[in-house]
């Protein structure tokens, strides 16, 4: 079946649950099925896919739940500057932690967890990414930034307790 | 701030999504910047074990044959997805009964292993030819072709030389089977399109048959063997002998 393992993948990872992922996987190709006639040809098949499992996401319990937080489309955190010493990449590959940087990815909002997987995982171009997330490539770059910027940020050691970045910590739009 | 402005783009840049002449201008850039060039390799390492970590779920075989049987039974299969997923289960149940045949000596398992690999190779077929974009290197040059791969799987080997034969390189992308990296590319044949798939033996679950070849009634032709501790896969739509002549070429140039 074209693409199942992939979709199963980014179904688990958004769901975060097996059964869901299994559920999701399921209506995603029952609904390709339906719909077929929407799909048009020439266009890219494999985001086509991704949109109506994404769409069925969302639209889930726990998509809507997962998605309680509106991404902000701006992009206020300037530049990244470089490190000098000690980074998070360094030490991730030090520590050939996998499953820390899994659980990283798991903790991430949504919207950053699946441009990162999308982009990352299914090697997708900027063009595929916006026409599966249905935004414009300026939007896919900016939270593709902002999710890197974040999962280094989570992954670089804390010298105290509790001085995550404020605004993820907090929860708040402007984190997203 | 040093190379502040690169640094804006070294996320695009190694995305491979800035323009061909900013890619140019990166490149160079890049190799004479000590601070960009460890931070690219900090950020390609990121991108790489974020890869391999993104790799974790992978569907129960019981869901798998649960998903089958479900869309075996819908109506609608005259649409062109049928048409694709029909293919792919054709392939599989043929695949299944012939090699049955074909191997009449080989433990169940085994078979249940071929299969499982054909139905693969099979499916990353049909589902790269359904994209809009099949190739990630787009060129018809193999000296452009190969190096592309360079970094991205764990091993080299040769594309032959296509003069004087009907083949023409269309270009290759990144594969995995099982979760293995591998090499996919494309050729064109009087307008058909055949897939070359080259991974690691090792890293190739099921023993497969030295020289196997898939019988010819199955939807697509198939030929696969092993070379130099690198499992080979010819696959395509195209007739048999189209296929034989591909696999030569590559035995000869490997």
């Amino acid at each position: 079946m074209p693409l199942f393992d992939q979709l199963y993948n980014f179904a688990h990872w958004l769901t975060q649950n097996r059964e869901e992922a299994e559920d999701l996987v399921q209506e995603t190709y029952v609904k390709a099925l339906k719909g077929f006639s929407s799909f048009q040809l020439g266009t890219n098949f494999r985001a086509w896919m991704y949109r109506i499992l994404r769409n069925t996401f969302l639209t889930s319990r726990t998509g809507l739940k997962a998605t309680m937080t509106v991404p902000l489309d701006s992009d206020e955190d300037g530049p990244e500057l470089a490190v000098e010493h000690e980074t998070p990449e360094t030490l991730l590959f030090e520590r050939s932690n996998r499953e820390q940087l899994q659980r990283t990815i798991d903790d991430l909002p949504v919207y950053f967890r699946e441009v990162l997987l999308l982009c990352e995982v299914e090697e997708m171009s900027y063009q595929e990414i916006s026409e599966t997330l249905s935004v414009p490539i300026g939007t896919v770059m900016s939270r593709l930034s902002r999710a890197r910027k974040t999962l280094r940020d989570r992954l670089r050691p804390h010298p105290q307790v509790g001085t995550t970045t404020p605004a993820i910590a907090k929860g708040t739009n402007y984190g997203l | 701030m040093v190379c502040e402005s690169w640094k804006e783009k070294l996320d695009t840049y190694l995305d491979g999504e800035l323009q061909d002449q900013d890619m140019r201008t990166f490149d160079v850039h890049v190799r004479t910047c000590p601070s960009c060039s460890a931070d690219a390799l900090e950020r390609v390492q990121m991108k790489r074990a974020i890869q391999v970590a993104g790799k974790r779920f992978t569907p129960t075989a019981e869901f798998r044959s649960r998903i089958q049987k479900s869309i075996a039974t819908k109506p609608r299969r005259s649409f062109q997805l049928g048409w694709i997923l029909a293919t792919a289960a054709t392939v599989i149940l043929v695949a299944g009964a012939l090699t049955s045949a074909y191997l009449g000596n080989r433990s169940a398992r085994d078979l249940a292993y071929q299969n499982h690999v054909l139905s693969e190779i099979a499916d990353l077929h049909v589902e790269t030819l359904a994209s809009s974009s099949p190739v990630d290197v787009i060129s018809t040059d193999r000296h452009t072709v190969k190096p592309w791969f360079q970094g991205k799987i764990p091993f080299a080997f040769d594309l032959p030389e296509l003069k004087n034969s009907e083949f023409s390189l269309l270009g290759g992308r990144m594969t995995y089977l099982d979760q293995a990296p591998g090499a996919h590319l494309i050729y064109d044949v009087r307008k058909h399109h055949i897939s070359v798939f080259v991974f690691q033996e090792r890293s190739v679950p099921a023993r497969l048959e030295e020289d196997s070849v898939a019988p010819k009634k199955l939807s697509f032709n198939m030929e696969t063997w092993s070379q130099g501790g690198l499992r080979y896969f010819v696959i395509g739509d195209a007739s048999a002998a189209d296929i034989d002549s591909l696999a030569k070429l590559f035995k000869a140039g490997s």
